[in-house]
């Protein structure tokens, strides 16, 4: 072990067009963690996995996953590797056992161990009962998690997971981080993608924040939550006359910008040191402004996510 | 509600942590595996082998009956001057689907998955060529089976048809790189099938397939004479009928080692690079 390090990327570079889809990455991910990729649709991720997975040839920079060049090693990389795309790669006509036994032989299994493989596999990821149904039959949970078995035939060394959960319900997006953490603990090296800031918070051991095709944070969640003061404070006014006057008093105290929501008296603002909003909501009771309610949240990486990107806080409301 | 899917989190644990690692596969292997992936394809939606058994019936009872008066006088005559080309028309125009199975699976990501893997690359295709060589000789079959009970008599024997089919499969399997090529590039699947159509319409009709290149024009005779289907044609008419000639045989063989050595190595190259 010469090299402590899963991935190495310098400069990645992939254009499309006139459109840099990935600008310039930079990743040195160590062994044995999992690494998020947290960012909105058409940041980069996908074609960040895709050039890490020798699926595409960067334009730009270079990367090595353990050691090995993923353009003039490939052939050695895919021995080590294995993704899990966003769109099921499982033939949607063939039953699951099917499925497995063909990706097992295709692993160098015999006909004899490949359906053993299979089997076994389906039924650690609870596909036992539904083994010789056509793929197409399986609901959206069941296809993720066949889909994640396939790339596990031969436990790979490094797994990429485009957007494992994205259209989960919640019980099958905690089954599939359950598979996640399991295969971390044996040893597997994961790289996923994600938008949803609770994935990445929950599994991630470190987070880059990717946005126009550029990594704009990294660090560990606690890092990036840091990185954006105590957190959020949120009031509401009994009365919407007084919203005004409470936004010139929280300023003055809080010393940071107040933003009002849509609804009538309700008020928001980031907060750099909790000990100050005692003293201002004490302010806002003696110049007799009631507060119905309030709350200060701890950061989120919604917030983290929002401060980096410069998205507004309105845009945060409507996609909640 | 259905009985819930449980993981049993030891279960799980041992499965993945499996380190086993076979040898990697060889490429005989890893292509048989994607014939079988073809076959088991095949078994659950069997409407798929409607192009080679549907088609070649309704093909030569449609053109026998159809041209063969007008063209040769009477339609068993005709049928002995048509079955060689007409197959040679259903056998190629069938090759097309290659390249839209191809351009299915691309687009549903399955290839992504296949790319990744250690093995030899070709294998994926390979494999689901050597079902189609499967494919297009029960369409042979068929037809022939059918022209025998229409009438047709082959003068070249048992032997002669043996050859010919052979002469079909060989042509084809280095025609379907030209779909594969097709089947990659193209993005959705309607405009691959525009596209193929535009190549194959000209390609199977604009030939000896129906009539003698001799009654046409002398500009449109000369494309006929070096359209390698009409090369076919020439070739499976005579072994059919038992006068095959070595060049007939030999432009065969020449115009399937161009297209093989143009369009497998493309197919190739763009699968490697595929966006």
């Amino acid at each position: 072990m010469t090299n402590e390090y899963a991935i190495e990327a310098k400069g990645l570079v992939k254009v499309f067009g006139d459109q840099r889809a990935v600008d310039g990455v930079d990743l040195s991910i160590p062994k044995g963690m999992v690494y998020g990729f947290l960012g909105p649709n058409g940041a980069g991720k996908t074609t960040t996995i895709r050039m890490l997975a020798t699926l595409l040839q960067p334009d730009g920079g270079e990367a090595h996953i353990f050691d090995h060049d993923i353009v003039s090693e490939a052939g050695k990389v895919r021995e080590r590797i294995s993704l899990t795309g966003q769109y099921a790669s499982i033939d949607e006509d063939l039953t699951g056992v099917e499925n497995l036994v063909i990706l097992s032989k295709l692993a160098g299994y015999s006909r004899k161990e490949a359906k053993e493989r299979a089997k076994e596999l389906l039924v650690a990821f609870g596909l036992g009962e539904a083994a010789k149904k056509q793929v197409k039959n399986y609901s959206g949970g069941m296809r993720r998690r066949i889909d994640i078995a396939a790339s596990l035939i031969s436990t790979p060394d490094l797994l990429f997971l485009d957007e494992p959960t994205t259209g989960l319900d919640p019980r099958s997006r905690n089954q599939v981080w359950e598979i996640v953490r399991t295969l971390v603990k044996a040893g597997t090296t994961v790289l996923l993608t994600t938008q949803y800031l609770e994935e990445a918070d929950q599994l991630a051991d470190r987070i880059a924040v990717i946005n126009h095709g550029k990594i704009i944070a990294e660090g560990t969640s606690r890092e990036l939550k840091a990185s954006v003061g105590a957190g959020t404070l949120h009031v509401q006014l009994e009365n919407s006359d007084h919203q005004e006057k409470a936004m010139a008093i929280l300023q003055e105290k809080l010393q940071t910008p107040i933003h009002s929501l849509p609804e009538g008296g309700s008020l928001s603002a980031q907060v750099g040191n909790a000990s100050l909003v005692a003293k201002a909501l004490g302010d806002l009771t003696n110049e007799n402004i009631p507060v119905s309610d309030f709350s200060l949240g701890k950061p989120s990486l919604d917030e983290v996510f929002l401060t980096l990107t410069g998205e507004k806080t309105e845009e945060k409301e409507e996609k909640k | 509600m259905s009985q819930p899917n449980v993981i049993k989190e030891e279960q799980l644990r041992q499965a993945i942590t499996s380190r086993k690692r076979p040898e990697r596969p060889s490429a005989l292997t890893t292509s048989l595996t994607f014939s079988s992936r073809a076959l088991l394809r095949i078994k659950h939606v069997p409407e798929q082998l409607f192009d080679v058994t549907v088609f070649p019936i309704i093909f030569l009872l449609m053109f026998t009956y159809l041209f063969g008066g007008a063209i040769a006088g009477s339609t068993s005559e005709y049928l002995q001057f048509l079955l060689p080309g007409i197959l040679v028309m259903t056998v190629s125009q069938i090759t097309m689907y290659t390249g839209i199975d191809l351009n299915n699976d691309i687009r549903k990501g399955i290839f992504d998955r296949f790319r990744t893997l250690p093995i030899w690359l070709p294998s994926a295709l390979v494999g689901a060529l050597l079902v189609d060589m499967i494919r297009y000789s029960g369409a042979s079959i068929i037809m022939l089976t059918l022209g025998f009970i229409l009438g047709f008599r082959p003068e070249g024997g048992f032997l002669g048809v043996i050859g010919a089919i052979g002469m079909i499969l060989i042509f084809c399997f280095c025609l379907s790189w030209v779909w594969t090529t097709l089947g990659i590039i193209m993005r959705s699947e309607k405009s691959l099938m525009m596209v193929s159509f535009m190549v194959l319409f000209p390609l199977t009709f604009v030939s000896n397939v129906f009539v003698d290149p001799q009654t046409l024009p002398s500009w449109l005779e000369g494309f006929v004479d070096v359209n390698p289907i009409s090369l076919l044609v020439d070739a499976v008419r005579g072994f059919m009928h038992g006068n095959v000639t070595v060049e007939a045989i030999g432009w065969v063989f020449l115009s399937s080692a161009v297209f093989l050595i143009i369009f497998a190595p493309l197919t190739m190259y763009l699968y490697r690079n595929k966006k």
